[in-house]
């Protein structure tokens, strides 16, 4: 299939950026969306021009590092599915794609596609964590967990550190990237005793971070590459609540 | 230069705990005044960081992902390994260590194997407690599932993302200290080179790849935990950024190279499917406790696997290997998978595949259990490929996956080079010539959390540790040799891109150096390599600069390291005129075509010394001697 690409274009963070509009030939189903946009890139740097930068590492939708907005969708048109899952059999002749960064305050803008997500480490630098040293630890079957308690419990530590999330949102709010940390570590037992401290402070650190609020837009869990649930976020505030009074 | 391993004395259940009881130690004011390097972030270089700062040393950490959380440990599916013996079905440390050591082809040193048993239960312990939310039973008590090589169920994991759930375990304590102010994080920071003086490692030089900005660090010590070079093959199951860029610079600095030959060919991955393929992608081998692999009886057969009768279907591991069937090691099910397509009876385009089959697991638990299990590696399969596994059988074919061979480490895990360490993958030490599933989680680990906290404290205590600062010769002439080489790389001008040379020479390993080798090819390879090499120095092109955000240039400097370490490799594996584990010599094996040690001669660790450019490396030995395992001719049959 031949395509249209229009990729965002930006040398660095004080450069004002505009789309770019680029043509891509001959492009199987089977590739996967970054591999079209290598083939572009052999292209641009054989030409001597710039290739398009982009953030990738697994292509296995794993490692959270790729992102970008495409035709308007964190990641993509296909839910549940990172940009580097996502493959050309989505896409037909003919179609003209847009290809933009993440867009938050808290990620500043590096290069083209790719954004600085460290705001989100410092979150979790703040008590995202049990507070347990290496070699500290119980035989890991003295407390039994129930089946239920670590599946729910995994169903939030599954979250990648994407960032699409604060992509999709329209106040650019983190609440589902920190609501997924609360709520992993606070369904195991292991993750009780610094419940408070860790709700507390994450929280304040996301607003100080320049993360925007929520407002029950639920655009994040339909963002998610993982669909994790926006009820973690309902989690959040009522743990933070507790940990207020 | 020291060579030596520096096995602890008693007997091999003994080692350990006489080492730790003999060890020097640091005192607690002390520690904060050694500074530690730890470049690489993945579960060794975290775990390493995270246990060394709650000690009290000054660490600075180095990676060049965004977030250490990037890792490519992340991407570890199916599990790992641990003596733990809940289900009572005969495990134990001693079965532990005699499984990694038979399954590793009897290749690797006994007493670094019998630690690693040892505290692989501690490891599940600290993840737990960390809140690694690992599958458990209704009960409540850890789950577990087996894997390739062994005939107990000792495998934990957390769906099929065990590697992700560890690697945040271990990111979360590093986060926690570098909140605390304890680790200094340089994120998007790549390491160009080690600075040695006076014979010990003393710092790196590194590049910020954001702003282009290349700085010279000093320590007291540096941890090398950058993982493997599985990429020098250009398509394999490693994360893109995988390169062996830090390990073969400490190694032209002195380190000497352990069994670079070594390479894992993983069986079950998703076939190739065009030349715009960047990556291959793992089926981890969990799938195989319920996949059951199989090609047609026939050659160039054209019927669909739902129209082949059960009668006409090969189930060749279950065939050749019954004891072990479809959870033979790694190795041997690579190979099988290789001649039933040599022979023609592959199965998908171009014949390079054969069926992993869950149509009678599926029948006999239903399909939600094998969902419930499996789940996310069936949807994954069923993106990349279009095809649904609950109805059509997977098409799978080995793939490169993991590397054995790395720099050589004696028992502390210290390279020849005193004061560089090397954890995890990037060191050659535990898997022998090949590794099981599962247990390079339990290594990077036992490494990071369990070996180095004390191993690093001898070192240390033994003194000797001149102060230095960064306007020494030895650290300028680094930080001038780095800054050449990307220039050098800047100003060739030519025409071809990076990855054309990276391509290129994955293909040349593929075929010379691969899953087979043979004496001819391997010759080939070595004239080939410095051709790539020559053309790569003469007609490379990066657009840009140095001073930004610069991916080409990022490829263009791995590459070239690839492109001179691929050589190193070749050599070694001309040089081991034997087969063992992944190393399969076409000239040595058995009648039934199973590869052929030769322990007369080869029962050691080649150990390679880097002796200037245009030189030819020196070989060393380290022999192997196996005084608890009997050297046997490894039967999975
Ligand atoms: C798809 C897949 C599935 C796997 N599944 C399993 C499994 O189920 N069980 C199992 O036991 N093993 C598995 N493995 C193997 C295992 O994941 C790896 O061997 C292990 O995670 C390596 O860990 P590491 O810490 O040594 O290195 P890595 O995780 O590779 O980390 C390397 C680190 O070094 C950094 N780095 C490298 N070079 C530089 C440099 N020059 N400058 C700065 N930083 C640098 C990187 O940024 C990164 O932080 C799997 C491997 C793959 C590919
Ligand atoms: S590249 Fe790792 S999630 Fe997409």
């Amino acid at each position: 299939m031949n395509l249209r690409l229009h990729i965002w274009r930006q040398t660095g963070p004080s450069d004002h950026g505009m789309l770019r509009a680029y043509n891509v030939n001959n492009v199987s189903e089977h590739m996967s969306f970054l591999e079209m946009l290598d083939v572009l890139n052999e292209e641009l740097i054989e030409k001597g021009e710039e290739p398009v930068a982009f953030d990738h590492d697994c292509r296995e939708g794993i490692c959270g590092t790729c992102g970008m907005v495409i035709n308007g969708r964190p990641h993509g048109p296909l839910s549940r599915t990172t940009a580097c899952q996502l493959h050309m059999r989505s896409f037909k002749d003919g179609d003209e794609i847009y290809i933009e960064p993440w867009r938050a305050t808290a990620f500043p803008i590096v290069r083209d596609l790719v954004v600085d997500r460290s705001a989100f480490d410092r979150v979790i630098q703040r008590g995202g964590f049990v507070s347990v040293n290496t070699g500290n630890a119980q035989d890991g079957n003295a407390i039994p967990i129930s089946k239920i308690d670590a599946d729910v419990s995994m169903d939030a530590a599954a979250c990648i550190g994407c960032g699409a999330c604060v992509a999709a949102c329209p106040n650019s709010s983190a609440s589902l990237f920190v609501a997924a940390k609360i709520g992993h570590l606070v369904a195991l037992p292991q993750g009780k005793a610094e419940a408070a401290t860790r709700a507390m402070s994450m929280v304040l650190s996301m607003d100080a971070e320049g993360f925007g609020s929520c407002t029950n837009h639920y655009e994040c869990e339909a963002a998610c590459p993982k669909g994790i649930s926006a009820d973690f976020i309902a989690q959040m505030n009522r743990e933070f609540m507790k940990s207020v009074f | 230069m020291s060579f030596e391993s520096y096995i602890p004395s008693g007997p091999i259940e003994q080692k350990w705990d006489n080492y730790k009881a003999e060890q020097k130690l640091v005192n607690p004011a002390n520690k904060r005044k050694y500074k530690v390097i730890v470049v690489g972030t993945g579960l060794a270089g975290s775990a390493a960081a995270a246990s060394l700062a709650e000690l009290g040393y000054n660490v600075s950490a180095f990676t060049y992902h965004d977030s250490p959380r990037r890792a490519h440990s992340i991407a570890a599916q199916g599990g790992i390994n641990a003596a733990k013996n809940y289900q009572n079905d005969g495990d134990s440390v001693w079965r532990l260590f005699y499984d990694t050591v038979k399954g590793g082809d009897f290749r690797a040193r006994e007493a670094n194997v019998y630690r690693l048993a040892q505290v692989s239960e501690s490891i599940i312990d600290q993840c737990v407690a960390q809140g690694v939310p690992f599958a458990r039973e209704y009960g409540g008590y850890l789950s577990n599932r087996s894997f390739g090589g062994a005939q107990v169920s000792r495998t934990f994991y957390a769906r099929g993302q065990t590697g992700q759930q560890l690697l945040i375990g271990a990111y979360q304590a590093l986060s926690r200290q570098i909140g605390l102010g304890k680790v200094t994080m340089h994120n998007k920071n790549e390491m160009m080179d080690l600075i040695v003086v006076n014979g010990k490692a003393r710092g790196i030089v590194t590049r910020d790849l954001v702003t282009g900005k290349i700085e010279s660090h000093i320590a007291d010590a540096v941890l090398l935990c950058t993982g493997g070079y599985g990429n020098v093959f250009y398509l394999s199951t490693n994360a893109m950024n995988c390169n062996v860029t830090a390990a073969y610079r400490a190694y032209k600095k002195g380190a000497f190279f352990g069994n670079p030959c070594y390479t894992q060919i993983h069986p079950t991955c998703i076939p190739v499917s065009g030349d715009y393929q960047s990556k291959l992608t793992l089926m981890s081998e969990s799938l195989r406790n319920d996949g059951r692999i199989w090609v047609p009886k026939t050659q160039g057969e054209a019927r669909g696997a739902a129209e082949i009768p059960e009668t006409e279907r090969d189930y060749y591991l279950e065939r050749k290997y019954p004891s072990f069937g479809n959870l033979s090691p790694r190795d041997i099910a690579s190979r099988a998978a290789k001649e039933a397509c040599d022979d023609g009876r592959g199965v998908g385009p171009g014949g390079k595949g054969v069926y992993l089959d869950f149509a009678d697991a599926i029948n006999r638990l239903g399909q939600s259990t094998i969902e419930e299990r499996y789940g996310n590696l069936f949807e994954m399969y069923e993106r990349i490929t279009g095809e649904n596994p609950y109805k059509v059988p997977m098409r799978i074919y080995p793939a490169v996956h993991y590397t054995m061979g790395g720099l050589w480490v004696d028992y502390e895990l210290m390279s020849t080079i005193p004061g560089l360490f090397v954890l995890g993958e990037a060191n050659f030490s535990d898997h022998g010539a090949n590794r099981l599933g599962a247990s390079a989680l339990m290594q990077g680990l036992a490494d990071g959390y369990f070996v180095i906290p004390y191993t690093l404290a001898n070192y240390f205590a033994k003194g000797g540790i001149e102060k230095i600062d960064t306007s020494i010769k030895e650290v300028r002439d680094a930080q001038q040799q780095s800054t050449e080489k990307i220039q050098s790389l800047l100003s060739i001008n030519g025409k071809r891109t990076p990855t054309s040379f990276h391509r290129e020479l994955g293909k040349i390993m593929w075929d010379k150096c691969g899953m087979a080798r043979n004496e001819k090819g391997l010759s080939e390879a070595l004239i080939e390599i410095p051709a790539l090499r020559e053309e790569f120095w003469q007609n490379l092109t990066v657009p840009g600069s140095g001073e930004q955000l610069n991916q080409s240039l990022e490829v263009a400097n791995r590459v070239a390291d690839f492109l001179e370490f691929s050589e190193l490799m070749v050599r070694d594996a001309v040089e081991r005129r034997e087969s063992a584990g992944g190393h399969f010599r076409e000239e040595y094996q058995t009648p039934d075509g199973e590869a052929k040690r030769n322990d007369e001669e080869f029962s050691y660790v080649a150990a390679w010394e880097y002796k200037g450019e245009g030189s030819k490396p020196e070989l060393h030995k380290e022999q192997l001697e196996f005084e608890n395992v009997k050297l046997a001719t490894r039967s999975y049959k």
